[in-house]
Formats: structure tokens, C-alpha cells, sequence
């Protein structure tokens, strides 16, 4: 993983001076709350419900076991012993104080991490294929790109102070896991004819208010020109983004109202300027040596199928785990393994002190230089020896994270939502837990196969609802929390938008409706489909038919 | 407002003439881009250094054909998180060339002169109770940068391969 | 037939961000300690009387919002605050909850 050189260092320690004076300044009134907010903003300090919440940049969801241990001891010294990590793979704390900010960022910056651009108007976290350099297929470690872009974006002077935030996620492969086309930039990385390695860029997917999926905007855009090309878009977005109305300045809508041929031809103007200066242009050393520090570790020669994973078989849990939780690995003899953060019942997304210093230990036991974690709000182990699986689910078994339900219905995206969320309009966390408990027979998970729930407190889908296969969005009813469904969104390379399902319904009647969905699901599906393929193959009548004709509604 | 300039404070060569009002005489002014484009030739023969002040939708692009006349140009920042002007700014510098005085004027943060001067900023209309020390703390508070603009300072990336 | 809304006055302490409650010019962490206003005349005069706090940098974000009484008993009528004056309702032993005694 990328490792920071005195530059780098000396830029996260600047940053730190930087905000230990501008609290300075704040507490003692040199700087009013108006003046301050955008200033903490940028280091991701948010004033929330109960309290200031602070969010970590993992930069492409990449993480060691040293800053795993690092996050633990801050989590205990200075916030609830726990942490929350988001679809964003970031990390927030939920309870620290503001006059603890600069030490938390201190305590950071000594491991190579900071708070940086995690929110405000300007460019966010970079995220990325949480399979990177370990999946089959991947035409380029999207890590490299994405080293590349954060360092470009970070404290860029023109751009930040854009209309809104914008959001930038690469991808490496063909199945995107990175959900590139419902980001603001999304970039695939691609190969043409001639086999070169070039960038594939979308502009203008989004969630929220109004989603969209990203228009292709750069068809192939050559290594060397990338940070040009990318600069010429952030250019048209801040020169022509919408100051006028918060709720349609992010650049989906400037994209989709000029379209793509007009924001391309505008785009590749501004890029023929830049190309020119040459100032952009990506040297191939520096491309190498940020490259070198993504090369995969020195993978054994191992057989596919080592006895100790055979005979492990047998054992039912292991086997459950197994059959959702890993993913195969490029190199023979490995897998990919997925920890669960969705526990039944648990906080989805959530893992305790305890919990991060135990799989810091595990990480330093086996020799693992890198936890990832995902944009569905779980963390992967990239390159395990499928003989050590055995071992190591008998290990994350007494922690409380073999839960095996990666992918399936209670692997669920959730937002903190009202329980936690200054924005929110109804609790998510405690619906979440609902349904997890009501589907938490495994055998019936099995049954139902892939099924992506993502669910949001509010418009703002941090949750990523409509990206779903089922989409849950609260919102507020009259002053009561009210729920409402959509069905067919996906995040992935076949991106689409959840459609709304029809009328919404209480807490005391969301999990029933969801369970009804999923009945329509199982009485509708043929041969081999996930409710996603069913839900396009007949169209949303048959489910609305069936979800509303049994429920009664109360009348408001 | 106080003017900052080059980093120090400085007396202010011009002064700003709202629409419809007289120009005084003796004074480099400074005009809106409508009033400029309306009386562009009567500015420069009797009341140069002419200025023009930009709203933050306004492109600069359109004085192109003029800028070696134009003493100095503002933009404005109606509000600090209307980051236009950084674009202006620098394209300004980079792409047109201009050499003149570039001018930060209306709602802006000391946190942000760093960025400005790097997009081509070499002038403020401050607070009244501004102090030059954070001026000059703002911009030694970072090294280093990532990333070119208009200044030409070293990036990390040059840094990095010797240049 | 429930009794009328009233208003209350809450904001977060600007050092550490804890929720806080008016009480007749000072502010407490309860909201079961926090003044419940007599009319919306009490309940502006009390909001402006707040911004000194403001000013002083002590607190931010001051808001009113509506509460009913259930004998002695305030019910803030919008779940968000319930939730905000007791904690998280995922984990009754975070915020000021944890340290309520159950009864």
C-alpha cells in the first residue's frame, strides 16, 4: 500500500497546525460559527445530533493493521470505543469534542492518515474496488489511479470551493464494485485494440434528491492525460455548476442539462488547453513509483484445494461462511475473504475497539499488510491462504464477525439515520436490525440468494437506496417516520435506479411489506435469478400487486 | 476597505464607480463589465488606470482583446463559498496571459488567500480589523503543493523528480 | 386530549458538542431539567436572550422546538429530539441515557 514520503508526511502535519489555529481561533472568538463551519467542514468535522461527528479518509477503503490499531485507541480515548464505516469507506467517529479535534488529527497524521476534504465543496475520499489487486480480470490496480487523484484533488486551489461536494470511485475491472457510473467522476479503467491501458471516465451519476447515472464523457482517455482530463471536468463544473439552489449544484444536473456531447466538447476545450501546457501531464517515473507501492505481495505456490480447507467443510458454519464470504483469487491456492459488519441485530457498518485491535492482531499474526473496506460498509482480508480460512473463521468467530451473510438479504447498507444524523428524518439502524431479524434464518438467506438492501434516513441517501435491489428511504410523515420502497436499483456496471414502489408505510409495517416483496420475489422468480433479475424481467406491477393487496393502510 | 497588496497594505489606486454615478477626476476607477464595455474608450482616455470589477458569473474571457489596457480586474466573491473566481483567477493568469493587478474583493476567508494567490490573486479588500501577521501566516502555513497553477510553484510531483 | 405544544430551547456546547437545554438564563444537560416556556412570547424572549452565548462563543446552533407535558412529565413532540435528549435508540448505553437509572 502507498506509503508517504516526507512530502506527503509534511502535508498531513501542516494540515494539522492549520486547524489546531483555526480552533484556536474559534474557541476564542476570532472566528464566528459561520466563518468556522466551512473551516471544520473540510477536516470532516459535522455538528450532529447528540454531538460533533468526525470522519476519517481511508483513501480507496485501504487500510493497515497499524492504523486499524490506531483507530481503536483513539475510539477509546477520545470517542465511545467504537467506529462506524461508511459507503464511502471512510470511517466516522460519533462522539468526539471539538477541542479533542487537533490531537485525534495529530494522532492520525502519525499513521499516515488524516481528515482531509472528507466534506465540504470540494473533492471527496476517492474510492475504489475493494477486490483491488487481488481479483482475476483486473486489467489495472485501481489503487494507482486513485493515489494519483487524491493527491492531485488535495488542497487544490481552484477547486475548493465548487458548487457541491463531488464524489470520484474507479474501477479495474469489468463488474464494477465501485459503483463508478452513481459518482460524480466515475473512471473504468479499460484496455483498446491496440492494448493499451487508458481510462473509460463517466461524469454526472449521483444519488440523493434526484439520481442519475453518469454520462461516458472521456471514451478513452490515455494514461498520461488523465489528471488533464480530469482537471478540464472539474473546470466546467465550477465555472458553470449551479450557485443558485444547493439542491441542483451537484454536477449530475449541469451534465444531464447541457448532455454529454456538450459537456464533452466543453470538457475537451478546457483539455486541449491543458495538454498543451504539458503541466499535467503524468511523468512515467512517478507513475512507476506510485505503481510499485500497489504490486501484489510474493503470492506461494500453493494448491486450490489444501486439505485443511476440505475438511473444514464439513463444518456447517464454516461452510455457510465460505460459500457467501469468499470471493475467488487470482492467484491459485487463495481466496478473497469477507468479514461481515452486518452481525444480526448489530449496527450495520459498526465495529468496536476490541474489534479493530483483534483483526489488527490477526492482520500481524498471518502477515497482512492490508484490511480493505468496502462501500457496503464491510472490510475484506484481499490475499488469504485458503488453508489459514479454517483458522482465521474460528478466530473472527470469537469476535463476532464470521457473520456469513455477504451479499444476502441482512448484508445490509444502512446510514446511521436518525439515531445518530442531524439530517435524517426517521431511524434506519433499528428498521435494519428488523430485518435482519425477521430473515435471519440462514437457510431462508440461501434460499433468497443475492439481495442487496440499501437504506437511507433521508433524501440525502447516504445509505445509497437507490442503488438497492430493494431501496428503503425514511422519511417524515406528519411527524412520523414513514418508510418507502423502491425496487431494481443496481450499483454496479449494469447501474440503475430504483423505482418507487408506490405508498409508504409505518415502522410497524416496513419489515412486514418487506418480507411481502420478497414472497412476490420467490412466488415470480425463474431458474437462476436474483429478485433484481426478476424485478426486470416483470416489471414492478406484479410486486406492488402483491405487496399492497393484503396490508391495510391507516388512513392519514 | 483596506487593500492588501503584494502582502503588505497599500494605498488603493482606484476607486469604485457604481452604475450611473459621475466619475471623480484624478483617480484611476474601477467599473463594472457593463459599464466598461459601454464606455471602454472614454475610461482609458481620461480615467485610467482603468479597473474593471467582474461579478462571479462573469467570465473574464470577454476582456481578452483589451487586457493590456486594463490596470487591474476584481472578482467578486458574493459569498466565500462561490468558488467561481479561483477559475477566473487563474485563468486569467495561465491562459490569457494577464499581467495586471487580479483583485479579490467581497465575502472571503483568511483560509482561503493561500489558494488565491496560487490561482493569481496579488490583491485583497480585507475586513477593517485585518492584520497583515495572518496574511502572512496564511500563506507559510503549507510547504508544499500537489498540484500546478497559476503561481508556478514546485509541485510535490516536481520535487519529487528532482526539478 | 392532549395538552398544547410548547416550546423549549436547546443547543450543542461549542467546546465538546453535548446537547444542552435552556433553563432561565443557564443551560443544563437534561432536557427533564430544561424550562419549559409559558407562551411563544417567553419562548423568543428566551432564544434572544441566548445569543450572548452565542456571542461568547460558548454554545452554537440554538433552536426552539415543541414539547407536551404528560402530567410533570416532558414529551418532545418530534422523535428527533426525543432521540436527541436521551441517545441513540440503537444503544441505550451511549449519550445521556446511560446515565439515567432505569426505573
Amino acid at each position: 500500500m502507498y506509503r508517504y514520503d516526507e512530502f506527503d508526511a509534511t502535508m498531513v502535519n501542516d494540515r494539522v497546525a492549520q486547524f489546531r489555529y483555526q480552533v484556536e481561533r474559534r474557541l476564542a472568538g476570532e472566528l464566528t460559527e459561520d466563518e468556522f463551519k466551512p473551516l471544520r467542514l473540510k477536516n470532516g468535522l459535522y455538528l450532529q445530533l447528540h454531538s460533533y461527528m468526525l470522519r476519517i479518509a481511508i483513501p480507496y477503503g485501504t487500510l493497515s493493521a497499524q492504523q486499524l490499531r490506531k483507530f481503536a485507541y483513539i475510539a477509546r480515548k477520545y470517542d465511545r470505543g467504537y467506529g462506524h464505516f461508511t459507503t464511502r469507506q471512510n470511517l466516522q467517529f460519533h462522539w468526539p469534542r471539538l477541542v479533542d479535534v487537533p490531537d485525534i488529527l495529530a494522532e492520525l497524521a502519525s499513521v499516515e492518515m488524516h481528515c482531509i476534504q472528507t466534506s465540504g465543496n470540494c473533492i471527496r475520499n476517492v474510492t475504489a474496488d475493494q477486490f483491488a489487486g487481488a481479483i482475476a480480470g483486473e486489467i489495472e490496480d485501481p489503487r494507482i489511479l486513485s493515489e494519483i487523484v487524491r493527491q492531485w484533488s488535495t488542497f487544490h486551489p481552484e477547486f475548493s470551493y465548487l458548487p457541491r461536494k463531488f464524489k470520484i470511485a474507479v474501477s479495474g475491472t469489468a463488474h464494477d464494485r465501485a459503483a463508478v457510473k452513481f459518482h460524480d467522476i466515475g473512471i473504468e479503467i479499460i484496455r483498446n485494440d491496440a492494448g493499451e491501458t487508458g481510462y473509460r471516465v463517466f461524469v454526472g451519476g449521483g444519488m440523493g434528491r434526484t439520481p442519475y447515472v453518469g454520462l461516458e464523457i472521456g471514451r478513452f482517455v490515455a494514461r498520461e492525460d488523465i489528471l488533464a482530463y480530469l482537471e478540464a471536468c472539474m473546470r466546467v463544473y465550477n465555472e458553470y455548476g449551479r450557485r443558485d439552489n444547493i439542491y441542483k449544484a451537484r454536477v449530475k444536473i449541469l451534465a444531464h442539462q447541457l448532455g454529454a456531447d456538450e459537456f464533452r466538447r466543453q470538457a475537451e476545450l478546457e483539455f486541449a488547453e491543458i495538454k498543451k501546457t504539458g503541466t499535467l501531464q503524468l511523468p512515467e517515473r512517478e507513475l512507476a513509483r506510485i505503481a510499485a507501492y500497489f504490486a501484489p505481495p510474493e503470492f506461494e505456490d500453493l494448491g486450490d484445494e489444501p486439505p485443511e480447507f476440505d475438511a473444514a467443510l464439513s463444518d456447517k458454519d464454516f461452510a455457510n461462511w465460505a460459500k457467501t464470504n469468499l470471493t475467488p483469487h487470482r492467484a491459485k491456492g487463495y481466496a478473497i475473504a469477507t468479514i461481515s459488519l452486518k452481525a444480526i441485530g448489530a449496527t450495520p457498518g459498526d465495529a468496536s475497539a476490541d474489534q479493530m485491535d483483534a483483526l489488527a492482531q490477526l492482520m500481524d499474526d498471518y502477515g497482512y499488510e492490508e484490511i480493505r473496506v468496502t462501500h457496503e460498509q464491510n472490510l475484506v482480508l484481499p490475499h488469504v491462504k485458503k488453508r489459514d480460512l479454517p483458522a482465521i473463521f474460528a478466530r473472527l468467530k470469537t469476535l463476532d464477525l464470521a457473520t456469513a451473510n455477504a451479499g444476502l438479504i441482512t448484508d445490509i447498507i444502512c446510514c446511521p439515520g436518525l439515531d445518530y444524523c442531524d439530517l435524517a428524518n426517521a431511524r434506519s439502524i433499528p428498521i435494519a436490525q428488523a430485518i435482519q431479524q425477521r430473515f435471519a434464518d440462514l437457510e431462508r438467506q440461501h434460499e433468497l440468494g443475492e439481495l442487496k438492501i440499501k437504506m437511507s434516513g433521508c433524501i440525502n441517501a447516504c445509505g445509497h437506496h437507490h442503488a438497492g435491489h430493494i431501496g428503503i428511504l425514511g422519511v417524515d410523515k406528519k411527524g412520523v417516520e414513514f418508510y418507502q420502497i423502491q425496487l431494481g436499483g443496481s450499483g454496479a456496471e449494469d447501474a440503475s435506479v430504483g423505482e418507487i414502489m408506490g405508498p409508504g408505510f409505518g415502522k410497524d409495517e416496513i419489515v412486514d411489506a418487506i418480507e411481502r416483496v420478497v414472497d412476490a420475489y420467490l412466488k415470480l422468480r425463474m431458474d437462476g435469478e436474483r429478485l433484481l433479475d426478476t424485478y426486470r424481467r416483470v416489471g414492478m406491477v406484479p410486486f406492488k400487486n402483491m405487496v399492497y393487496q393484503e396490508q391495510t393502510h391507516a388512513a392519514y | 476597505m483596506p487593500l492588501i497588496k503584494n502582502g503588505a497594505f497599500a494605498a488603493d489606486p482606484f476607486v469604485f464607480v457604481p452604475d450611473g454615478r459621475a466619475f471623480p477626476e484624478d483617480t484611476g476607477v474601477m467599473v463594472t463589465l457593463a459599464r466598461f464595455q459601454g464606455e471602454r474608450e472614454n475610461l482609458f482616455a481620461h480615467h485610467a488606470p482603468v479597473g474593471v470589477r467582474l461579478a462571479s458569473s462573469e467570465n473574464p474571457e470577454v476582456l481578452k482583446s483589451d487586457l493590456h489596457r486594463i490596470a487591474a480586474i476584481a472578482i467578486e466573491f458574493p459569498i466565500f463559498r462561490d468558488g467561481r473566481g479561483f477559475s477566473w483567477a487563474r485563468m486569467l493568469r495561465t491562459r490569457l496571459g494577464y499581467k495586471g493587478e487580479i483583485r479579490a474583493v467581497g465575502h472571503f476567508l483568511f483560509d482561503q488567500l493561500a489558494f488565491m494567490v496560487r490561482v493569481g490573486f496579488d490583491a485583497f479588500e480585507v475586513r477593517q480589523d485585518f492584520r497583515i501577521e495572518d496574511f502572512t501566516r496564511a500563506m507559510g502555513e503549507m510547504h508544499y503543493v500537489y498540484q500546478p497553477s497559476a503561481d508556478g510553484k514546485k509541485t510535490i510531483f516536481d520535487l519529487r523528480l528532482g526539478k | 386530549m392532549p395538552a398544547p405544544a410548547s416550546q423549549m430551547l436547546t443547543a450543542n456546547r461549542l467546546r465538546d458538542g453535548q446537547v444542552l437545554y435552556w433553563r432561565q438564563g443557564e443551560w443544563v444537560p437534561e432536557l427533564a431539567e430544561g424550562e419549559v416556556f409559558a407562551d411563544q412570547k417567553a419562548a423568543d424572549a428566551a432564544l434572544a436572550a441566548a445569543a450572548r452565548f452565542v456571542q461568547g462563543n460558548e454554545v452554537v446552533a440554538t433552536y426552539l422546538f415543541d414539547v407536551r407535558m404528560d402530567g410533570a412529565r416532558i414529551i418532545p413532540v418530534k422523535e428527533r429530539e426525543i432521540i436527541r435528549a436521551a441517545g441513540p435508540s440503537v444503544r441505550r448505553d451511549l449519550g445521556k441515557q446511560a446515565a439515567h437509572v432505569q426505573v
